[in-house]
């Protein structure tokens, strides 16, 4: 009797909060009952037996495909306002394609029965006394690895095209040439400096950049260098660019 | 035939996911502009199937079910990452989500 309850309770509020995520006004709205539709469907997985994949829905899907969605609602400035205007045109059809699907899908299920021989097919059973999370370990692990392998092809695949996709080249931040940069040695870029007792660092020339190889190491075009690549051992004041004196104060921050 | 689930049987476990999957299809008709409300039904579209696994594999007893869920999350997840990528770049080129504006392939 308690198991109904529980069920029922997580079934309606999984029903509702998912009317709402199709119907509410503000998307962060559909978000938020999308992640209480996550939750509830959770619940249900429990009532099933399934807690380890209850457990990874409420990882997987409320601590990351659905935060994704918030970011990107949140992200992206559109007016929500002018988007519900067609809606008033499309639920008629919406509503009579779903009330379509309903219906096939009550005749289905109402003249559907379970084969009676079922228990002679080979199942894949749990051990006994494994848990649930060990015993699905151990079929994850044997029959179906080269399917779990291609799932994590398929993740893969999905990390590097959303990286590709939303990639791009901001002119701003000054990139490495990492050939050059590991040719670099502490001869280019170090000077020892004898510094008489009691003065200061301004009196000494003020801070300083490395006189032959700061820009050097940077890729030409990337922010604040020139195009043209710095020829190697030319002093980088020349070019205009670092110099010393007190009005560098602070120029190693840059 | 309703082993693991006890007294509720498999009915109500197929009627929750047979008007989750109704809500779906009718969110994609609904929200003909917002390309990020279609994405949200797709997902619980998905959820109900993963919903109908569950319920079978622990009906017949058989870790199957439960191992086909778990792929199914991993395809949910990958869709929703490519599908919010593509509206991010879609929105920074065109300016708009508009489901009804996206006619540039129409070839």
């Amino acid at each position: 009797m308690m198991t109904q309850i529980v069920f029922y309770v997580f079934a309606t509020v999984l029903v509702l909060s998912a009317g709402m995520v199709v119907s509410a006004r503000n998307p962060v709205h559909s978000v938020l009952f999308l992640i209480l539709a996550f939750f509830n469907a959770a619940g249900l997985f429990l009532v099933a037996g399934a807690e380890f994949l209850a457990m990874i829905l409420v990882i997987v899907y409320v601590g990351a495909v659905a935060v994704l969605f918030l970011f990107v609602v949140m992200m992206l400035d559109v007016r929500f306002a002018q988007m519900r205007e067609g809606l008033q045109r499309y639920a008629p059809f919406g509503a009579a394609v779903g009330l379509v699907l309903l219906a096939e899908l009550a005749l289905a299920f109402s003249h559907w029965q379970v084969a009676q021989d079922i228990g002679s097919v080979p199942h894949v059973v749990a051990a006994p006394g494994r848990t649930n999370t060990a015993a699905l370990g151990d079929v994850l692990y044997t029959h179906y690895v080269f399917l779990f392998e291609a799932c994590g092809l398929v993740l893969l695949v999905a990390m590097i095209g959303a990286i590709v996709l939303t990639l791009r080249e901001r002119p701003m931040g000054r990139r490495q040439n990492i050939d050059r940069q590991h040719e670099r040695t502490a001869a280019d870029t170090l000077t020892m400096m004898t510094v008489p007792l009691g003065q200061g660092v301004a009196a000494n020339g003020g801070f300083r950049r490395p006189e032959h190889s700061y820009y050097i190491a940077s890729v030409p075009g990337s922010y604040g260098v020139t195009e043209e690549p710095v020829p190697q051992g030319k002093s980088v004041d020349e070019t205009g660019q670092g110099g010393l004196g007190a009005e560098n104060h602070g120029g190693l921050a840059q | 035939m309703t082993g693991g689930l006890g007294s509720i049987g498999i009915g109500p476990y197929l009627t929750v996911s047979a008007i989750l999957l109704v809500l779906g299809v009718f969110g994609i008709f609904l929200n003909r502009k917002n390309v990020i409300i279609i994405l949200m039904s797709i997902e619980l579209i998905l959820l109900s199937a993963n919903l109908n696994f569950v319920a079978f594999s622990s009906a017949l007893g058989d870790l199957s079910g439960q191992v086909f869920t778990l792929f199914v999350l991993t395809i949910a997840a990958a869709e929703s990452a490519i599908g919010l990528a593509i509206v991010t770049v879609y929105f920074r080129n065109r300016g708009s989500i508009e489901v009804e504006d996206i006619t540039m392939m129409k070839g």
